[in-house]
């Protein structure tokens, strides 16, 4: 049992905490979000500068022959800051799909591309009508000569308006919500026939509704086999899942940070309010809720590559923990911030958001702990 | 970074797994720490250790210690939760001989340390008075110097199973003038045949009777009785209560609880179905183990702070305050799952004639016992709300 980072994970993080800690204080993070392009092309190049988008790859595939450890210490330090450049859709989400299942074509044509920052792609997984469930599709592809034709709606794909290329989950058979029938897409987003509609989210980020319009793709476009993608997209959603688990800790850690600091300079009835026990003891409540996150952060990220059972049920888990604990400790920053933590102004209410929105990527804690119950009936 | 047990730990865990099959005894299993047992039902399990050397595992080496890794000691007590061991009492093992081997006199360490290892010498401690619990420094209870002797005079309370105990560790004011209550106090052992003590017995809201009054009259200490120096036992005290809870997570006993909740959870049934496919009630029980794991890998984390030489630090009020929050939800739930058969009040039926069935099932017997007597976790060994206190002070730095 270990639970610390080799020297080299200890550099990554501390040459990431420098970037984040320069270059995206949250003014200028602010200016960024508000402005026409909503991120950064260049803090992007420069993560792939420093090596980072190509970590979680084997060294076969061009990459640092790094672990899932790695994008936890990625993204705990993007949380911290509130990042917004599309680590986990790019390299988590489109880069798991790619070798766990890619062939040897697909990945020479696109893992380069993500490791030098060039590629960057969104995850058009969810739809108006699927809710939380992965095998709730709408959205089909035909089979087209030797290729398909893609068509239909998905929702709230997070980072499409600064994506080059979309990977889309559909239908190549069967009845809305079979688990069966299930295939995966690698779709340029310029491809005849795809319309999006791009906007803003509450948590200052970007991402477009996507329209697919039979859009013709080639056979190679497929990833894995036609109509088992199942649970590929499930293990690639886990593996998402605990990623953001580690950003909602960076989030937490710094909201909770925040509040015991404001706590210390803000006084009523003569005395700082961070000497009052009633809010002390909260604040305690919030340290707690942290650390177990963490906990289940490590967890779920250890058991990614266990056998199937068990890496759901560690997910499952940690989803739960991590979105209950996001929950608590944003609402009770912004309590504690008093009406501050209301304003626009402050970075707090910002923390805020982001960790709120957390809960329903992925499925929310309802969601997972039905995943929980059932896994336990199964087991 | 990785979870799993190294080779030589799965050895470990086989060869811990198999000494426990083949010596644990068999009237004793399952049953768990109930206040029902007898003084020699309690240390029947301790004795077998102290013959093995594995009573007292986490000790230095030179005093009896198995030398134990923390993961070593983490594999140790989820084997002995598999059968719900009786495990050695804390107040000689885990409390009082630390105190002794770290702070006593050459003198102390041969007298007392052979007798907690092997299990024959019984402890108890008095820390608590009526007027002071958590307010501990404001106790009143007085040891006065006269020649060779300590003569104490005071009232305890809380004292732990002191009805068998052969010696008590007392915390005594011998200096009433000092400046701050915490200073002034000392750190006293005490051999409880000694004339002038009184233990009278406190019915609890279980029915048990684990804990007492003590009282304490003109009662004579040889001096040599004292631990480290005079006027300094709130040193010692404060040392104690961080040993104490260390391991008072109690997660591989919750673990076991789990499982035995979702044994009866499947025999139990609602609308002619097992009460465990009802999704609200499985789901009180996934939240319950989902806040386990994190509480486990939280103790995983602590513990390998502790390997790597850190702590265990005020993170032990963490586990403390959780643990015991998880062990008051398991037994309310348990409570929850036996449904009608929490109700009858099983001394008194077992009192009534041993010939009768138990009313119920087995399984139902203790479970409103159990749950009201686990009320007092979150009150003892620092209550949760001092729990808070520690993290505020010494990480939060409020």
């Amino acid at each position: 049992m270990d639970f610390n980072f080799t020297e080299e994970q200890g550099m990554v993080r501390d040459s990431l905490a420098r970037l984040v800690r320069e270059q995206y204080d949250f003014d200028t993070r602010r200016s960024v979000v508000e402005s026409e392009s909503g991120w950064r092309p260049e803090i992007w190049a420069q993560l792939a500068e420093l090596g980072l988008l190509g970590m979680p790859f084997s060294e076969a595939d061009g990459g640092f022959g790094g672990s899932a450890v790695d994008s936890l210490i990625v993204m705990e330090e993007f949380g911290k800051g509130l990042v917004v450049e599309p680590f986990v859709s790019t390299v988590v989400c489109a880069g798991g799909f790619l070798k766990h299942a890619g062939s040897d074509a697909q990945k020479a044509d696109h893992l380069a591309g993500i490791i030098d920052g060039s590629r960057v792609f969104a995850f058009a997984y969810a739809e108006p009508r699927g809710r939380y469930d992965l095998a709730d599709l709408e959205t089909t592809a035909k089979r087209n000569g030797d290729g398909y034709l893609l068509s239909g709606h998905k929702a709230v794909v997070i980072g499409a308006p600064w994506a080059s290329h979309l990977i889309v989950t559909a239908r190549t058979s069967g009845d809305r919500r079979d688990r069966e029938g299930i295939s995966v897409f690698n779709v340029p987003k310029d491809a005849d026939g795809v319309t999006t509609r791009d906007y803003p989210t509450v948590d200052g980020r970007r991402a477009s509704e996507v329209y697919f319009e039979n859009v013709a793709v080639p056979a190679d476009s497929l990833i894995g086999e036609e109509g088992t993608a199942l649970p590929l997209i499930e293990r690639v959603v886990d593996e998402a899942i605990a990623a953001q688990c580690a950003e909602a800790c960076g989030a937490m850690k710094v909201a909770h940070d925040m509040t015991v600091e404001y706590s210390r300079q803000r006084k009523q009835f003569g005395a700082a309010i961070g000497s009052f026990q009633v809010l002390q003891h909260r604040m305690v409540d919030m340290f707690m809720e942290y650390e177990q996150s963490v906990s289940m952060t490590y967890l779920a990220t250890l058991r990614l590559d266990d056998e199937e059972q068990e890496r759901k049920r560690a997910v499952a888990s940690a989803k739960v923990r991590v979105g209950q604990a996001a929950h608590h400790i944003g609402q009770e920053a912004v309590q504690i911030h008093g009406g501050m933590g209301m304003t626009d102004e402050l970075a707090i209410g910002h923390y805020f958001k982001r960790l709120t929105i957390f809960d329903s990527e992925f499925g929310n804690v309802d969601h997972h702990m039905k995943r929980h119950v059932s896994l336990s009936a199964a087991a | 970074m990785n979870l799993e047990f190294s080779p030589e730990e799965l050895a470990f865990r086989d060869e811990v797994r198999a000494f426990i099959e083949e010596n644990y005894p068999d009237h004793l299993r399952n049953i768990g720490l109930r206040e029902d047992l007898g003084r020699e039902d309690m240390l029947a399990w301790h004795k077998i250790l102290g013959e093995k050397g594995w009573s007292v595992p986490a000790w230095p080496v030179e005093y009896g210690g198995a030398g134990w890794t923390p993961t070593q000691r983490y594999i140790w007590s989820e084997e002995n939760a598999r059968v719900n061991a009786i495990m050695p009492l804390p107040f000689g093992v885990s409390m009082v001989a630390p105190v002794i081997y770290s702070f006593g006199s050459d003198a102390l360490k041969e007298q007392h340390l052979p007798g907690i290892r092997s299990g024959d010498v019984w402890w108890c401690q008095g820390y608590s008075e009526p007027g002071a619990g958590s307010d501990l420094a404001s106790l009143k209870t007085t040891a006065v110097r006269d020649g060779d002797h300590y003569v104490i005079n005071g009232q305890k309370t809380w004292t732990t199973l002191a009805q068998y105990a052969d010696w008590g560790f007392f915390l005594c004011r011998t200096d009433p003038d000092a400046a701050r209550p915490q200073e002034g106090i000392s750190f006293i052992l005490v051999d409880m045949k000694t004339p002038g003590i009184e233990v009278r017995p406190i019915k609890l809201i279980d029915g048990g009777y684990e804990v007492n009054e003590t009282w304490l009259t003109d009662v004579r200490v040889p001096v040599d009785n004292l631990v480290g120096e005079e006027n300094k036992g709130w040193t010692y005290a404060k040392f104690l209560l961080a040993h104490e809870r260390s391991g008072i997570a109690g997660v591989a006993r919750s673990k076991r609880g789990v499982e035995q909740l979702r044994e009866i959870a499947k025999t139990e049934t609602l609308d002619g179905e097992p009460l465990i496919s009802d999704f609200d009630f499985a789901r009180k029980v996934s939240q319950l183990e989902i806040d386990l794991a994190a509480l486990e890998i939280t103790e995983l984390r602590t513990l390998a702070g502790e390997q790597a030489g850190r702590g265990p630090g005020p993170e032990s009020s963490i586990l403390k305050i959780k643990g015991t929050e998880i062990q008051q939800r398991l037994t309310e739930l348990t409570l929850e799952a036996v449904g009608h058969y929490g109700t009858p009040y099983y001394r008194a039926v077992a009192d009534a004639g041993s010939n009768e069935y138990p009313i119920g099932p087995d399984y139902a017997q203790h479970s409103a016992a159990t749950y009201f007597n686990m009320r007092k976790t979150s009150i003892y060994g620092g209550s949760n709300e001092i729990q808070r206190n520690i993290i505020t002070k010494m990480i939060l730095g409020l």
